[in-house]
């Protein structure tokens, strides 16, 4: 009998009274709205990604190219093509490893993003996708080491027969065996058919150092998986500074010169169009063909990646200069759903709503810096991170604060933290709707700590000029354990509204999508209390998920003739569905604008 | 009453820009699984062997023997690493289609389950590799693995196969019974009031009320 009381089917009938329209204006307003959504979302990355894109291709091209050349003529006897096959790929490299250190200059982009945001949020919020960049030239970088090493394994392959055919009217023997009296204006590396290129690759600088770096690339791209990154931060986080070695190899990468074309002055005596039939008398005086001279090019990486490496270790010195800088921890609140609220100052520290800082604690680990969501209000004399245990870290981080310690702490006895950030775009887009919609699912209801309070501060404070009139915010969360905090908020808003008039400011919907039996008969004896009885608000709590077909309808009918804008944070199918509702519901009279990429 | 739901908070994609809180906060630092780590570089030296060896075959490399068997070494390895194990913390993301793979490494029972057999397998081998250029890196990197795997074993981790839970329907206990699916007895016509149409007021269930729809 306790199943059918309370029991809610998830996303069930609607009640949705159909409008006629006719279908054609529509489908063509609807199509107007997908693009334009599509193109404020979307278009710049799609535009940077085809520029990253294009300019791979157009290098991979040109220095393909650029070893067809005559110069390396006899190089391709050797070799073929596997020789620009090689050389191509490595060009490419060299612009993948110069991009890479820039997208995790984190203190550089917020530099940029602060200047940008004056111009174009668009493109300021393009900032926020650093990492997702950062791992497509990851990926690009290992692909092209991939082609690199293949066509230098066909390289290798191609130098050793070079000198295992010992006959003289072999050309590539002959050339092979130019430069064996002073070793230097040879052009096959392999000098003596009493080897193999396994050695010889672990005897020569570039082959050295090859195989170190892609070691170096291998263990740092599976460490960096998600199975490990998302658990085992540590493990990942130890494992990228190989990328330390990475460079270093890099750069030394080409340092022996063992990639060789003729010299041009020897291409003044020696003309492969003329001589290469004719190897069998070169040096001889009546041919006309001198013996031919090799030399490599100077290693060019450095070029492509000094910049970047030194911008990079300016952004790790940054780091360590606001490391040192105080902050100090004015209030610890230890709140019932294992969460832990660390309220700083720091001075000169500014915040927007929306954003995130890393916390370090020297005490717990040197080394370890970690994101946090700012629950703060810009408005506030404080900045606050609500920080959840789930680890080693935030469990030590715990304990440093005096959690498990049932008397307060003295204040001297707070441990010493560090503070790098803030960090990421502000939502400030919130305050420019009238009619707002906050979706939180889960943890994803952070930031909206930050808008919820700054938004109430804003109206407290200069109450005519709040654009914003209206706020619906829906909570979906699994279970009631991580609501306490995030409750205690809630009802101090619900109070200050009370008391200044305001009660129908903010509309909340918190929804439990999974619950237990046990509870499920307690709801259902209280189910008649005025305040609910899970998070004691005013508001109840729902079961299962939210119909959103009738809130958007709710909403629109309550709202005519305004634009409502739409944030989330949460889950990316939640973000489709809602982005589908968005579009389904936006009107003549009412348009609901899905922001995707606030958060 | 539902198929398990998966916790979106471990699972892959976040929103681009939400991805800091999924850096940490889900960050379940506690035991390090050595064996997780061990896997997916066990299963990336499987495809370099076997890519070195498809080279090595196709270019006929002077020692393509070797390719050949690295070839085969690497389809061999990565069928062993493809399915992953199951976290004894957390939860476990299968790698998608595993469970073929998994029912066929459960098949092996200690062969599989123990992580000092596995590394002692990888470490051997990943040596034929080491005899040619082309393999040499598919080896150096299955060597990696195999030293982590040992990690693993010693700290006592094991494999476990990640297979769908059988959802056992709580038995409904006997005092709980289907809402009345008939009116209540009516009082005997001779009680029965003249003119009025007790009939028409008999109990019917508007819609059933069984939760098995």
């Amino acid at each position: 009998m306790t199943h059918w009381i309370i029991y809610v089917k998830p996303s069930g009938f609607t009640l949705k009274k159909g409008k006629k329209r006719s279908t054609s204006s529509l489908s063509s307003n609807k199509t107007r709205l997908i693009m334009g959504n599509f193109a404020a979302n979307e278009g710049l990355s799609i535009f940077v990604i085809l520029v990253w894109l294009g300019i791979n291709a157009y290098l991979f091209v040109q220095f393909y190219r650029a070893f067809l050349v005559e110069r390396w003529f006899y190089t391709r006897v050797l070799l073929g093509q596997a020789l620009p096959w090689a050389r191509a790929p490595a060009a490419c490299l060299n612009f993948n490893c110069l991009l890479i250190l820039l997208p995790v200059c984190r203190n550089l982009l917020s530099f940029l993003r602060g200047s940008i945001q004056y111009c174009s949020r668009t493109a300021a919020r393009q900032l926020d996708r650093n990492l997702t960049f950062h791992k497509l030239v990851a990926y690009m970088i290992a692909f092209h080491t991939a082609v690199h090493i293949i066509a230098h394994l066909f390289n290798f392959e191609f130098f050793m027969d070079a000198q295992l055919n010992r006959n003289s009217s072999y050309l590539p023997f002959v050339l092979s065996e130019i430069g064996t009296g002073d070793n230097a204006s040879f052009l096959n590396p392999i000098r003596s058919n009493e080897t193999n290129p396994t050695i010889v690759m672990f005897t020569t600088i570039a082959g050295l150092t090859g195989v170190v770096i892609t070691l170096a690339l291998i263990l740092i791209i599976t460490s960096s998986m998600e199975v490990i990154r998302r658990s085992y931060f540590e493990v990942f986080w130890y494992t990228h500074h190989l990328f330390v070695i990475f460079f270093i190899g890099l750069v030394f990468h080409g340092y022996g010169r063992i990639v060789r074309g003729q010299t041009l002055a020897s291409l003044q005596t020696n003309k492969p169009d003329n001589c290469a039939d004719r190897f069998e008398d070169w040096g001889k005086n009546a041919s006309g063909c001198d013996v031919p001279e090799f030399a490599g090019n100077p290693p060019g990486t450095w070029q492509w990646v000094l910049a970047s490496m030194i911008l990079y270790v300016f952004e790790r010195l940054v780091r360590i200069y606001r490391s040192h800088q105080k902050v100090v921890i004015t209030k610890v609140v230890m709140h019932p759903s294992k969460t832990l609220e660390l309220q700083m100052k720091k001075k000169g520290f500014r915040m927007e709503v929306g954003q995130y800082v890393f916390i370090q604690c020297p005490s717990v680990s040197r080394l370890e810096w970690h994101p946090f969501t700012l629950t703060s209000a810009p408005e506030e004399d404080y900045f606050s991170a609500h920080i959840r245990i789930v680890g080693d870290w935030t469990q030590a981080l715990y304990e440093a604060c005096g959690g498990d310690k049932t008397e307060q702490q003295e204040a001297w006895k707070l441990p010493k933290v560090a503070i790098d950030g803030p960090f990421g775009t502000a939502s400030e887009d919130v305050f420019h709707y009238e009619v707002v919609m906050l979706v939180g699912a889960g943890i994803g209801v952070t930031p909206f700590a930050s808008i919820l309070k700054s938004v109430w501060y804003k109206h407290i404070q200069n109450n005519q000029e709040v654009f914003t009139k209206k706020i619906y915010f829906y909570w979906l969360c699994p279970e009631t354990e991580a609501f306490e905090w995030f409750a205690d908020l809630l009802q101090s808003l619900e109070r200050q509204m009370a008391d200044k008039n305001m009660a129908d400011f903010l509309s909340y919907n918190i929804y439990l999508t999974r619950w237990k039996q046990t509870e499920a008969a307690h709801f259902r004896v209280h189910h008649e209390a005025e305040n609910d009885p899970i998070t004691g608000l005013k508001q109840k709590t729902l079961y299962g998920k939210p119909n959103w077909d009738n809130e958007f309808t709710n909403i629109a009918s309550k709202h005519p003739g305004s634009k409502v804008g739409v944030f989330l944070c949460g889950p990316p199918q939640l973000g489709k569905s809602l982005e589908k509702q968005c579009l389904s519901h936006s009107e003549a009279d009412v348009k609901f604008i899905f922001n995707k990429e606030n958060f | 009453m539902t198929s398990p739901k998966k916790d979106w908070l471990t699972k892959r994609k976040a929103l681009p820009s939400c991805e800091h809180l999924f850096l940490h906060h889900v960050n379940k630092m506690g035991k390090i699984e050595w064996a997780m780590w061990a896997n997916e570089q066990a299963l990336a030296s499987g495809l370099i062997l076997l890519t070195g060896g498809i080279v090595g075959v196709a270019g006929q490399f002077r020692g393509w023997e070797f390719a050949a068997y690295a070839v085969a070494a690497g389809v061999f390895v990565c069928l062993l690493e493809y399915p992953r194990s199951k976290r004894a913390k957390g939860t476990s993301m299968e790698r998608s289609g595993q469970h073929c793979f998994t029912v066929c490494v459960k098949a092996f029972g200690p062969l599989t389950r123990n992580y000092y057999v596995r590394a002692f397998l990888h470490a051997g081998v990943c040596v034929p590799g080491g005899f040619m250029l082309a393999t040499v890196l598919g080896c150096v990197c299955l060597g990696i693995a195999s030293l982590i795997y040992l990690a693993a074993a010693i700290r006592g981790e094991h494999w476990e196969p990640i297979l769908p839970r059988k959802d056992t329907r709580k038995p409904v206990a006997e005092s709980i019974k289907n809402p009345p699916q008939n009116p209540p007895p009516r009082p005997p016509p001779e009680t029965r009031r003249k003119g009025k149409d007790v009939e028409g007021a008999a109990y019917d269930n508007p819609m059933s009320v069984t939760d098995d729809e």
